[in-house]
């Protein structure tokens, strides 16, 4: 007998025999005669299978060529970071039970996946200050845009003014949900008047430099002007910067993936969603419950599923319909484990490195911290050459350097410092960075 | 339970009952068990003017939600706070306790575009 | 302390187990000197109260979690139009290799060749099993796969000066992301009606097309498990009518080495990698939700995509492209895991998946119609759908079933979808079932069927042996409640 050819599909050619027969066909071929016979069965241009082993051996060797933090000592933030990941989450989140379950549309057999995104808006509100959040979305910058949205529909107006410092990438994003609702955006300075008919304004902090902005006096001049004040944070700094919910702000968007998720590319991460309490039934998303079961004994479930695509169709809070579950549960255990003292430690040490090091690299010659405000573990700097220079040099090194900001300031660039830099990697890159400018003095002075 | 028949109805299933000038609005007994437990109603604010037959509401069971239409126009008067903190009042009485609205009604005219409660009863029936 | 009642589950959240001094994880030591704090203005006032304990009671904790779940792992999951196949576990670890897990999303591009080839690659086997060349994998779930293809559309027609294509023609059938998704799109809704036997109404459809047609979104096969019989001519009615034809892509398991959209005449199409191509449902996400267009349309892709150049692969911007969706490049991780499928498959296996997945579903059907109100003639393509109405008019709806499934360890199918079927079970058991699972499930449903007329509070009161009864659920909407709150919040509250 002829083997299988799949490990994924259990059937043996007597199975289907078997199977086709009680269905009262002859072959295959008769459940598919709906198909047009010019398009069935088309040629598909696709490699052979492979073996788990060779599978294995060929998609390491691609992971292979990629250099990899760790290997190579990474500054690089900008909206997404990396921190140490304690081997518990990843324990955790290997649980098929969790992995390969649906969302939870039958809450009595999926207690577990409830009782866990409880466990996550608990957790969101807490770090935030806030008063309510929901189950998760895509990533920070999304969630971003979806609290424009609901503040267009919580107020009726269709101008959303964001702050001049917001990362460009967000107003991209931003622009890409808004584009066909009618709505405006309109980029404002800090001193600027918030325009009379917005609908919100747009905060992110700390900012695309890395400068943590006055969120309170910022979302007072948005009420003042009958404005809804929408922050998109970086949750590692909520271990020890005020937090939205203390500075009054309405709707809070983050990136999650700071809290326990692998950088993995750019994704999957998961998108933090919070408000106020009086606008929760304006939040898009999903959202859970408590309440009790029959026998009176606790249970979870999704509620106000109302504002949902599945029930309000073209009327819904928004089209979503994941909550981005299994990052959440990274999340959730990630901080469940730092716990409360750990997780302001973490803070604690990503300010003080980088500090350190934005310190140090500023008494560099030609090299200057340009920052208009208080950091917490990103900041600019204005190197003496091109940034992209500077960092082909320093992956020589084995340093993959901080983000370029050329595009936005001159020489501009970006380095972040986390808790996973060693004090040995700080030294190092300013080490590099005294070379590499001095390299390019020496090439200036003996010039063609 | 039977239909009262102090009152009209209309075919988007609510009813209206007149007070004087002013005209109490409610949904029927069709629809509250149509809906099942109703958990959130969303009504105008007092003053707001109203259009006969348009959409001046919206209420939510778990699973649905639905746009309430006013049988008369007018100007409400009063809205009923205590089916927007307590919504099962209205699966408990959506005649008496779970009103909705009242409307103060110019032309009672309206009322006669809409139906008895036979009517009313032989369209539920269908 | 509560009095202990036998099989009782400890259902108290972390911040009720939690005693202050415990902790769940050493800390590093800082090792460089401290540096001086900013104003205590800006200064959290209050700590974030986050749970205080040990490692063993969080891997308890989480691990007992896990233990009320159904899951694709410990049980039948035939979920329909959800595709709740097996999870290969290789694609785990690939994922969690360091060299794809760990590489950050701003890092040069020569730094991350294996990543972009892998892209690159995937992009290029997708176009292939779709025969919608144009790939964008960006988009992070399939409504976001369907937002991008709906301003890919809307970017087209401006492009060309058609700027009165403003409307959305939509199935009665369709799942709610469609409307939803048009909506965002600006786009207004008209639905199109279904036919007796379920197929898109042509001469309905006919009458709705004109001038003002931007798309017309059609899910094949239908949400009705049904391969649509007059697709050429529907393609070409809509065509004819100067729009576009959008695939939801939610069924494509059936389609895999059966037929190619673009064959077809579909110019847009999305697909859910966690359905066909295996990535785990987590839950409820991570997705992913590529957006595949036609060689027209590629120009107006998200951004960005891989292009390559020789041996060297770059992220770039297609010219027209409608922007970025989402913060970088997609739900990397979830395309590792559906470029690995994809190569453990094959060419040869390909078509394997979707017969299966077919065979599978109408062994199903055909073994459950007469009970369970289904269509015993029609034959269905990866997932068949029941209408138990004869169950209904004796007091059993097709929830109570469906509950009753889990007291014989089976998920519950898909219930009330789609809307235009009354009592709708829709059953979509993938090809990684054996026979012997889909012969117990046809045991299950017969057995169940004998209890309506035995026993029909077995099914009013079930689950009976779930971690937790039916729920209130209409209390939960009624009085919100949505996070934890300390004791004495709560009970200031009350």
């Amino acid at each position: 007998m002829t083997p299988n050819a799949s490990p994924y599909i259990p059937n043996t050619d007597a199975d289907r025999e078997q199977m086709l027969a009680a269905i009262g066909v002859r072959s295959f071929d008769d459940l598919v005669q709906e198909v047009p016979a010019q398009h069935r069965f088309p040629e598909l241009n696709l490699r052979p299978a492979l073996s788990e082993f060779d599978l294995t051996a060929e998609i390491s060797a691609l992971a292979a060529r990629n250099a990899t933090p760790g290997d190579y000592a990474c500054f690089l933030g900008s909206g997404a970071y990396r921190h140490f990941i304690p081997s518990v989450v990843k324990s955790v989140v290997a649980r098929g039970e969790f992995l390969t379950s649906y969302t939870p549309y039958q809450p009595e057999v999926a207690q577990g996946t409830l009782q866990v995104g409880f466990e996550f808006q608990s957790m969101i509100c807490e770090i935030t200050g806030m008063e309510v959040a929901n189950a998760g979305m895509y990533d920070g910058p999304t969630a971003f845009a979806e609290g424009a949205l609901m503040a267009c529909r919580i107020t009726r107006r269709h101008t959303i003014a964001v702050l001049d410092t917001v990362d460009p990438r967000n107003i991209e994003i931003l622009d890409a949900y808004t584009r066909h609702q009618g709505c405006e955006i309109t980029v404002v300075g800090r001193d600027d008047d918030v325009p009379a008919d917005a609908a919100c304004l747009m905060v992110q902090s700390p900012n695309q430099f890395g400068v943590v902005e006055d969120m309170a006096a910022l979302a007072g001049r948005a009420h003042d002007a009958g404005a809804l004040a929408v922050a998109c944070v970086n949750p590692t700094s909520l271990g020890m910067f005020r937090t939205p919910g203390e500075c009054d702000v309405d709707i809070v968007a983050a990136e999650g993936q700071a809290l326990g998720v692998p950088l993995s590319f750019g994704g999957p991460y998961v998108g933090l969603f919070a408000c106020k309490d009086v606008y929760k039934r304006q939040m898009p998303g999903r959202i859970i419950g408590r309440t009790t079961d029959t026998k009176g004994r606790v249970a979870y479930t999704l509620t106000l599923q109302t504002r949902e695509q599945h029930i309000r169709r073209e009327r819904a809070t928004s089209n979503i319909c994941t909550s981005t579950a299994l990052i959440s549960l990274l999340m959730t255990t990630y901080l469940a484990t730092l716990g409360r003292s750990g997780f302001q430690k973490v803070a604690e040490l990503c300010y003080h490195k980088a500090h350190y090091a934005a310190a140090e690299i500023d008494r560099l010659p030609g090299y200057t911290v340009r920052n208009d405000g208080p950091f917490f573990h990103e900041f600019l700097v204005e190197c003496p050459r091109p940034p992209a220079e500077i960092n082909r040099a320093l992956l020589d090194r084995k340093i993959i350097g901080g983000r370029d900001l050329g595009d936005r300031t001159a020489n501009g660039m970006l380095i972040c410092v986390t808790e996973t830099n060693t004090r040995a990697e700080i030294d190092q890159l300013v080490t590099a960075l005294a070379e590499i400018a001095e390299t390019a003095a020496l090439a200036k002075t003996r010039g063609p | 339970m039977t239909t009262p028949d102090d009152r009209k109805y209309s075919e988007e299933h609510e009813w209206a009952l007149v007070e004087g000038s002013v005209i109490t609005v409610g949904i029927t007994r069709y629809a509250t068990d149509s809906l099942g437990d109703i958990v959130f109603v969303e009504l105008p604010e007092n003053g707001t003017e109203v259009t006969q037959f348009d959409k001046f509401g919206e209420i939510e069971s778990v699973k649905a939600v639905s746009d309430l239409f006013t049988p008369v126009g007018g100007k409400i008067v009063e809205v009923n706070s205590g089916v927007i903190d307590m919504p099962e009042k209205v699966n408990e009485d959506p005649y008496t306790v779970g009103w909705l609205v009242k409307i103060e009604v110019s032309d009672q005219s309206q009322l006669d575009k809409l139906m008895d409660a036979t009517a009313y009863d032989n369209l539920t029936a269908e | 302390m509560n009095v202990p009642v036998p099989g009782e589950i400890d259902r108290r959240l972390l911040n009720e187990r939690s005693v202050p001094g415990r902790i769940g994880l050493q800390m590093p030591g800082l090792d460089v000197p401290e540096q001086p704090l900013p104003d205590a203005g800006l200064l959290r006032s209050q700590e974030a109260r986050l749970p205080e304990v040990s490692q063993p009671e969080v891997v308890r904790y989480f691990t007992a979690l896990s233990r009320m779940n159904f899951s694709v792992d410990t049980n039948f999951y035939p979920l329909g139009s959800c595709t709740m196949k097996y999870n290969p576990r290789v694609n785990e670890e690939l994922a969690f290799l360091p060299g794809m897990a760990g590489i950050h999303p701003h890092q040069p591009d020569e730094t991350v060749q294996g990543a972009l080839q892998l892209i690159w690659e995937l992009q290029s086997d997708l176009g292939e099993i779709t025969g919608l060349p144009g790939v964008c994998l960006g988009p992070l779930a399939g409504a976001q796969g369907e937002y991008s293809g709906l301003m890919i559309a809307r970017a087209y027609f401006a492009d060309r000066g058609d700027t009165g294509r403003t409307v959305a023609l939509i199935p009665d059938s369709a799942h709610g992301t469609n409307p939803a998704s048009a909506a965002m799109a600006g786009l207004e809704v008209v639905t199109v009606p279904s036919d007796a036997q379920g197929n898109v109404d042509v001469e309905a459809l006919r009458g709705l097309v004109d001038q003002r047609t931007c798309v017309f979104m059609l899910t094949l096969p239908s949400t009705l498990g049904l391969f649509e019989p007059n697709i050429l001519e529907i393609t070409g009615i809509v065509h004819q009518a100067g729009g576009l034809i959008y695939a939801d892509g939610a069924n494509l398991n059936a389609l895999l080495g059966i037929v190619k959209l673009g064959d077809l005449g579909f110019d847009i199409a999305h697909s859910n990698l966690h359905k066909t191509f295996s990535t785990p449902h987590g839950g409820g996400g991570p997705g992913a939700g590529p957006v595949l267009v036609s060689d027209e349309l590629a120009p107006f892709l998200p951004t960005p995509l891989v292009t390559r150049d020789g041996d060297t692969y770059r992220l770039t911007a297609p010219e027209r492209s409608i922007g970025r969706v989402n913060g970088f490049h997609g739900s990397f991780g979830v395309l590792v895991r559906a470029y690995a499928y994809i190569r453990a498959v094959g060419v040869e296996g390909m078509r394997q998946v979707a017969e299966n997945a077919i065979i599978n579903a109408n062994y199903i059907r055909v073994a459950l119609s007469d009970e369970f109100g289904g269509d015993a003639d029609r034959i269905c393509m990866h997932e068949c759908v029941f209408s138990p109405q004869a169950q209904k008019a004796k007091g059993v709806s097709a929830l109570d079933i469906s509950k009753r499934l889990i007291d014989y360890g089976i998920h519950p199918p898909t219930m009330y979808f789609p809307l235009i079927v009354p009592e709708a079970l829709m059953v979509e058991p993938t090809e990684t079932e054996t026979k012997d699972t889909l012969d117990r499930f046809i045991a299950v449903m017969r057995q169940i069927n004998r209890e309506i007329d035995e026993d029909p509070d077995l099914l009013h009161d079930a689950p009976h042996d779930a971690p937790n009864t039916r729920l209130d659920e209409a209390g939960a909407a009624r009085n919100p409640y949505l996070r934890w709150q300390p004791d004495e919040d709560s009970q200031a509250a009350d």
